[in-house]
């Protein structure tokens, strides 16, 4: 067995540690080691957004990271989402907007578009379609992943003003 | 038009399964782990034709971590013979010969081995060190290639004309002479891909009583169940499938690929093994629709009347016999009346991974052919496009010409939503515009479902299902249930069982989940209902034939129970009540669809931007008008990728060059604009709530509309999918020089 690396790391908030190969990536880590198989891989190759999470502060496509980077970092991923038993404006802007039929490419598209939401707070149609280029989504044509984050947007909006 | 008022359907709940899917918690396929679990890996062929002539496997077998290597020669002594895999009568090696490669490779891709090792790295590692010896040999890859006498032969003794049918209806000849315009073309489309974003995927354990567990992404379960029996030849019964959440399929994930792979290899190791595809296996190994060569002649008089129509239709199925050719005949003239008319289908094996279903699969390919015809006819004769194909819409009653007669259609419908569409006749304004129409035809399939519900004593009912969802079917499903119970939707729990738990159900596809697990769940709410009255007779002490009920209320005279205060007197009145239902039905009913689109051709560098897309179709009855309008955008934006992008870029010696998603470019958010959908409801008869299914016809007419567009905006006719940026600059080229040439 090829020797093994200690990572010591944030996931979510939480202090996480694990052990992985050099070679492994972040997604294998994320989902393989440590069960977190919220975070989806769809091309293993950067080009789907798929494996998108938080690293420290910026998106990044967990399948070109390795795990052993994860070191002293800080990573977000779908399951820290959601508010204790309340989902996040955009999860339920995702819902009410039927933003997803099969499923596979939401946590992806939610974690890049939350990341979108915490930095600008009226992104336009076109941005959010910029914003999400690199999240390929096969089933939906996209209408209504922009229509949610529109919403999602519009009650981040209201929820800050109060 | 349906009218009836509903309480449930045609409504817009949350989905079921939607905490779930929007917290990662949903448990998709290549999620699923299990104790003990051994990772496979499998080698492909680098020729697309090669005969398989010794294969070592004794280096991998020493390799550390390593627990067991196969190759088709694990495949259980079995005779040749017939098959039914889901699509007619199949050889058995053909069935097997795609799992594994018997004897040759035919294909870039093809599985040739599998090892099973305790991590993912070592199984791959091990793999590359199977020693295989090939004798390359010439490959074919598109049809009118594969069909002349010189051509490679795929299968030895075998035509690589796998079959041929011709549909007849009157007199072609006869109704081109009375033609006073005649139009004339051929056309070419490239191999496409679903494009599901979730790589195919497989967890397999043969237990040690002999029986077989497998865990997987599927559009059918039961399909895996016996297609898996089938290869390994043991009985289905001792085959479970648990179907996991599904990313998508779209036709692809019909056909199994690793899961009897992964079944040898635990029967091997005595472990649970679990296979993914990387998404280079996806292009190169599992089943994309079919390239197609295609020539389609039609033939009008002055007045606008089709007088005769033609098609030539040569399809690629890849490795194996079975391109979709069948379906193309049966749609390419299906939305007018023809009174004359020939089509001839040509099924081609070529040097390509198998092809599979993709979403109405055959009709979009004879659709390009077909609508850009009448397009042209249109143009030539100086009528309204879409009034020309009013003026030849089929209508009930009107004689496709494969046979079958229509039933209670939505054709005419869709072309006046169109016409009344204010994007029909909103301003272009701008240059390089053009703006296209196009119809399409799918005639939705019926097949087999099962549903049981149980009801609970808290007046909410469990309904068992057996059709993955891969779209809130769960919730469509449920809320036909809901209607009959008149009860809110969100009382019904659906759940997605393995094929031990529910009766047979037929694949998520044809789009007939809604329509044919919809009825199963109805009937089966149907039969809670004529328990539950007999119910309320037992308390009230009157004949079961006095209880009437209605909006959730059971009634006799004056007494009332509601279905909430009856489900809580079961106990009492006799024991639980489960409601259970199967169905096959035969009324499906065809759906139409129809684009109008607007594009921009840059003519420095070829690029068409989509500037505005509407998409009309007829679904009967939209049960959950979000998921509805959903499958509309989805097919829609699929059918852009394929106008415009999408395609196997192959290489002369069979290798695809493009097999990514960097490469293979399928459409992003930034790359589109809203797509604006349009529901017409032409109520199908055949169905208790009037349903069509929605899901395929969608696909149809996208790349002919855009086609169309991209003609007026450019003036060049294009007969070539995709009709990517090069192909339009070279196509903008021939025809300025040759207005070049023709000026001097
Ligand atoms: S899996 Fe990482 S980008 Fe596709
Ligand atoms: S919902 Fe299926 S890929 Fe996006």
């Amino acid at each position: 067995m090829p020797s093994q690396t200690h990572v010591t790391t944030t996931i979510n908030g939480e202090p996480v540690q694990f052990l992985c190969e050099p070679r492994q990536s972040l997604l294998e880590c994320l989902r393989d080691i440590l069960g977190m198989t919220g975070t989806k891989e769809g091309c293993n190759d950067g080009n789907c957004g798929a494996c998108t999470v938080v690293f420290d502060g910026r998106i990044v496509t967990s399948c070109l990271v390795l795990g052993v980077e994860a070191q002293g970092k800080e990573i977000s991923t779908i399951e820290g989402i959601a508010r204790g038993n309340r989902l996040h404006p955009l999860q339920q802007a995702f819902l009410e907007n039927a933003a997803l039929q099969c499923g596979i490419c939401t946590p992806g598209f939610i974690v890049a578009a939350k990341a979108l939401l915490d930095q600008e707070r009226e992104p336009s149609e076109e941005r959010i379609r910029f914003w999400l280029a690199n999240n390929l989504c096969r089933c939906t044509g996209y209408d209504k992943i922009v229509r949610a984050v529109e919403q999602a947007a519009a009650v981040s909006k209201q929820e800050a003003a109060r | 038009m349906s009218a009836k008022a509903y309480s449930v359907i045609g409504t817009r709940p949350i989905r079921h399964d939607g905490a779930d899917k929007v917290t990662g918690r949903a448990l998709y396929g290549a999620d699923f782990t299990a104790a003990g679990l051994l990772h496979g890996a499998i080698l492909r062929s680098p020729h697309a034709h090669a005969r398989i002539k010794r294969i070592d496997i004794s280096r991998a077998l020493a390799y550390p971590g390593v627990k067991a290597v196969i190759t088709s020669a694990d495949f259980p002594e079995a005779a040749e013979r017939t098959v039914d895999m889901g699509e007619g009568d199949t050889p058995l090696s053909y069935a097997r010969g795609n799992v594994l490669a018997i004897d040759k490779a035919l294909y870039r891709g093809h599985a040739v081995a599998a090892v099973a090792a305790a991590s993912l790295h070592v199984a791959e590692e091990a793999a590359a060190l199977i020693e295989v010896e090939y004798e390359p040999l010439g490959c074919v890859l598109t049809a009118p290639e594969a069909m002349l006498e010189t051509a490679p032969q795929l299968h030895e003794g075998k035509s690589n004309l796998a079959s041929q049918f011709q549909h007849v209806l009157g007199d072609a000849a006869k109704g081109f002479a009375e033609a006073d315009v005649v139009v004339e073309r051929e056309f070419n489309t490239a191999t496409v891909h679903q494009g599901y974003i979730e790589p195919h995927n497989a967890t397999a354990l043969w237990n040690n009583d002999g029986r077989v567990h497998i865990w997987c992404s599927t559009q059918g379960s039961f399909v895996v169940r016996d297609c898996t029996a089938i290869i390994l030849d043991i009985p289905v019964s001792q085959v479970k499938v648990t179907p996991m959440e599904i990313g998508g399929g779209f036709g692809g994930k019909i056909p199994v690929y690793l899961e009897p792979v992964a079944a040898l290899l635990s029967k091997k190791t005595g472990r649970p093994v679990k296979i993914v595809m990387t998404r280079k296996d996806c292009f190169e190994a599992t089943g994309p629709t079919p390239g197609s060569f295609m020539r389609v002649k039609i033939g009008a008089m002055k007045d606008g009347r089709i007088t005769a129509a033609q098609a030539y239709l040569a399809f690629e199925a890849g490795a194996y016999p079975g391109a979709m050719v069948g379906p193309a005949g049966m749609t390419v003239f299906a939305a007018y009346d023809i009174p004359n008319a020939v089509i001839d289908g040509f099924d081609v094996v070529v040097n390509k991974p198998s092809t599979a279903a993709y979403r109405a699969p055959g009709a979009p390919n004879a659709a390009f052919a077909t609508e850009s015809v009448i397009d042209e006819l249109a143009q030539k004769l100086g009528i309204d496009p879409l009034e020309f194909r009013l003026k030849n819409a089929a209508k009930e009653g009107t004689r496709r010409v494969d046979g079958p007669k229509f039933r209670r259609i939505g054709c005419v419908e869709v072309l006046e939503a169109m016409k009344n569409h204010p994007h029909y006749s909103a301003p272009l304004g701008g240059p390089n515009r053009g703006r296209g129409v196009a119809i399409g035809f799918w005639f939705n399939v019926g097949l087999q479902s099962s549903a049981t519900l149980n009801v609970n004593a808290d007046g909410t009912v469990n309904l068992v299902e057996g059709s993955t969802d891969i779209g809130g079917t769960r919730t469509s499903i449920a809320m036909q249930a809901a209607e009959v119970l008149g009860i809110p939707v969100a009382d019904v729990n659906p759940s997605v069982v393995d094929t031990d738990t529910v009766g047979f159900t037929a694949v998520t596809g044809g789009s007939r989940t809604t329509f044919a697990t919809g009825w199963a769940a109805y009937e089966a709410a149907q039969d809670v209902v004529r328990q539950m009255k007999e119910r309320a007779a037992k308390l009230w002490e009157i004949d079961a034939t006095a209880v009437s009920f209605d909006a959730g209320v059971f009634t006799s005279g004056e007494r009332k129970l509601t279905f909430k205060e009856l489900a809580d007197r079961l106990p009492a009145t006799g024991g639980p009540i489960v409601g259970r239902a199967t169905v096959n039905p035969p009324g499906v009913g065809g759906s139409f669809a129809g684009n109008i689109v607007d594009v921009e051709v840059d003519p420095e560098t070829g690029k068409t931007s989509i500037l505005r897309f509407t998409a009309v179709q007829d679904v009967g009855k939209a049960i959950h008008p979000s998921y509805v309008e959903g499958q509309i955008q989805g097919g829609s934006v699929q059918g852009i990728g394929w106008a415009l992008n999408e395609e196997y870029y192959m290489g002369a010696d069979g290798t695809m060059m493009n097999s990514s998603f960097l490469d293979y470019r399928m459409p992003t958010a930034l790359d589109l604009p809203m797509i604006d959908t349009c529901i017409v409801e032409v109520a199908n008869p055949g169905h208790p709530f009037g349903v069509r299914g929605v899901g395929e016809a969608n696909i149809v007419p996208p790349t002919p509309a855009i086609a169309n567009a991209i003609q007026r905006a450019t003036g060049v006719r294009m007969t070539r999918l995709p009709m990517s940026p090069p192909a339009i600059m070279e196509a903008l080229w021939r025809e300025s020089s040759s207005q070049r040439s023709s000026g001097n």
